[in-house]
């Protein structure tokens, strides 16, 4: 398989008056094609600012990140990102605001608004094309906001606690929604999160990370039993609980 | 929502109407009608108790006017052909200033946003004239400008400027960081940010604004002409005033308010329209 994110030696460190903030230690690791790779950690140990040095968005202290062999400069096409909320703009209807991507990336041909309007049919949200976002249900906007991640045609999906604004019983559907869509688009995806199941549950891989600053403490290939190999029917697979008390061993949680 | 019956999710569709809720309708109208009818009651109370008291020598009209007369000094300044001047000049000043004052302040707030350098040498003077009272400087508009009505307008900028600034970079400082974000996971630039998030996400801040506005710049208007004018409804006032003409005053008060009305009638208009555009119109009843 084709290595698709290289990340290596990446460190990262913020300047603020009160000092300097070490978020990120030394983290290398390679993501190939097609695969599903979960970020795991505690709070604030730095997933978010590593999903953002993959990103482009922010640039490491030291350290480099290859994107399909290439380094990475500036916010890349190849990448798209999913951030916790859905953050659909409430004053544009559902089809303008998967537009907005290629609105933003000045590529809002017809062909792109076709595509659009096709994962929309496909993902069951056409109906809702010229509804506002206040009239969908969390599900709903999910799988919106996943559209418009899609829509200008990223290879590589970036989730940064995607689904923990969500509560508990929709998260389960929206995961195994949204994991079957990035499947069936043949995207490599990279999930940051805080929830163990839901890493084991969707992930070929689980990356733990350690308190900050964030060292690689861990990468599980995760390979389950399961006849159907969907989250939801993943999470009854025999070995998924020798792999959550591993994780949860890993990740020392003291409260 | 004409084409609901489309969708085939029952949460969607809106049902047929039950009895309960018939009746939940027309308890809201019926209280609605009730509110407009003692707002209409009051009014009407006062004016003709005013007539009356005035009539019967209680108070005396001399001092306080009374609604005939009212309708009387309208009439007279009607025929003297005068009635529009004044009002228009009046009106000509308040709009032009309400809207150089919205313009450069939606801007100014904009200049602020962006550079960073520049919000922080600006603050300590936004704070000082902010907190200034800007009638203070009606004589030096004066002894600057000259005495007309660019004088008075600049009055007017001068009342409602800092204002704006200040309501417009709190609408742009409260919208959330994640929203800005996403725009630039695209690879939006800081001019995108702007046009596709910041100005409508802020844009009942910014029409919260139009709304203090209104009425600022009458303010600014009136204390111009106050200073200043030779034509203007601030002027009878002031004319009225000094000659003890307080039909006039009564008079020109009244257009004044009913002036001032209609015009914050036309920034609920612009945003309903602006709302209705986008098709988010929620609010049925505007509330004035
Ligand atoms: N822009 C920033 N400036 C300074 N410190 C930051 C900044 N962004 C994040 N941090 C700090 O870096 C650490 C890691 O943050 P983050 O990547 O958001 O963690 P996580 O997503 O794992 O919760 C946190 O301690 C946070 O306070
Ligand atoms: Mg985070």
């Amino acid at each position: 398989m084709k290595p698709v994110v290289e990340v290596s030696n990446v460190n990262m460190t913020y300047q603020s008056p009160n000092g300097e903030i070490h978020a990120l230690d030394d983290i290398s690791f390679v993501v190939h094609e097609g695969e599903f790779v979960s970020i795991v950690g505690p709070s604030g140990c730095g997933k978010s600012t590593l999903l953002s040095i993959i990103s482009g968005l922010l640039k490491p202290t030291s350290g480099e990140v290859l994107l399909y062999g290439e380094p990475n400069i500036g916010p890349s096409r190849k990448t798209g990102y999913m951030l916790q909320k859905d953050h659909l703009f409430e004053w544009r209807t559902i089809l303008h605001n998967v537009l907005l991507g290629v609105e933003i990336q000045k590529t809002l041909t017809p062909e792109a608004r076709e595509k659009a309007l096709n994962y929309l049919k496909t993902y069951g949200l056409y109906e809702f094309r010229n509804k506002y976002p206040e009239q969908l249900s969390g599900g709903m906007r999910q799988r919106a906001a996943l559209i418009r991640t899609l829509v200008p045609d990223p290879q590589i999906l970036l989730l940064d606690e995607a689904f923990s604004a969500l509560d508990y019983q929709t998260r389960l559907a929206v995961n195994e929604d949204i994991y079957l869509i990035i499947r069936q688009e043949k995207k490599t995806a990279i999930l940051v999160t805080h929830d163990i199941s839901e890493a084991i549950s969707m992930s070929d891989r689980v990356v733990v990370l350690s308190h900050r600053p964030g060292r690689l403490k861990k990468i599980h290939n995760i390979e389950l039993s399961c006849a159907k190999r969907t989250p939801l029917s993943c999470r009854e697979a025999p070995e998924f609980r020798h792999y959550f008390q591993q994780i949860w061993k890993e990740l020392d949680i003291h409260v | 929502m004409s084409d609901s019956a489309v969708i085939p999710s029952s949460s969607m569709a809106e049902p047929a109407i039950s009895a309960a809720h018939a009746e939940y309708l027309n308890k809201c109208r019926r209280h609605k009608l009730m509110v407009r009818a003692t707002q209409m009651a009051i009014l009407v109370i006062c004016i003709v108790l005013w007539e009356m008291l005035a009539r019967a020598a209680i108070i005396d009209p001399f001092i306080t006017s009374q609604p005939s007369r009212i309708i009387r000094t309208i009439g007279v300044l009607f025929h003297e052909g005068v009635l529009f001047m004044h009002i228009g000049v009046t009106c000509v000043e308040t709009i032009i200033g309400f809207l150089l004052g919205t313009v450069a302040g939606v801007l100014f707030a904009i200049a602020l946003w962006w550079s960073k350098f520049f919000s922080e040498v600006s603050e300590p003077y936004l704070v000082v004239l902010n907190s200034l009272p800007k009638i203070a400087l009606g004589p030096v508009f004066i002894v600057w400008i000259g005495a007309g009505p660019v004088a008075i307008i600049v009055m007017t900028l001068a009342i409602s400027l800092i204002v704006t600034i200040l309501e417009v970079l709190n609408g742009f400082m409260g919208v959330d960081q994640e929203k800005i974000k996403l725009v630039h996971t695209f690879g939006g630039s800081k001019y995108q940010v702007l046009t596709k998030v910041l100005l409508p996400a802020s844009f009942p801040s910014i029409i919260n604004a139009l709304k203090i506005n209104v009425g600022l710049s009458w303010v600014g208007v009136i204390v111009g002409e106050f200073l200043v004018s030779k034509a203007g409804l601030g002027y009878l006032i002031v004319y009225g005033g000094q000659v003890f003409k307080l039909d006039l005053v009564m008079t020109s008060v009244v257009i004044l308010g009913i002036a001032a009305m209609i015009m914050y009638q036309g920034v609920v208009w612009f945003e309903n329209f602006v709302l209705k555009k986008n098709g988010q119109l929620q609010r049925e009843d505007k509330d004035w």
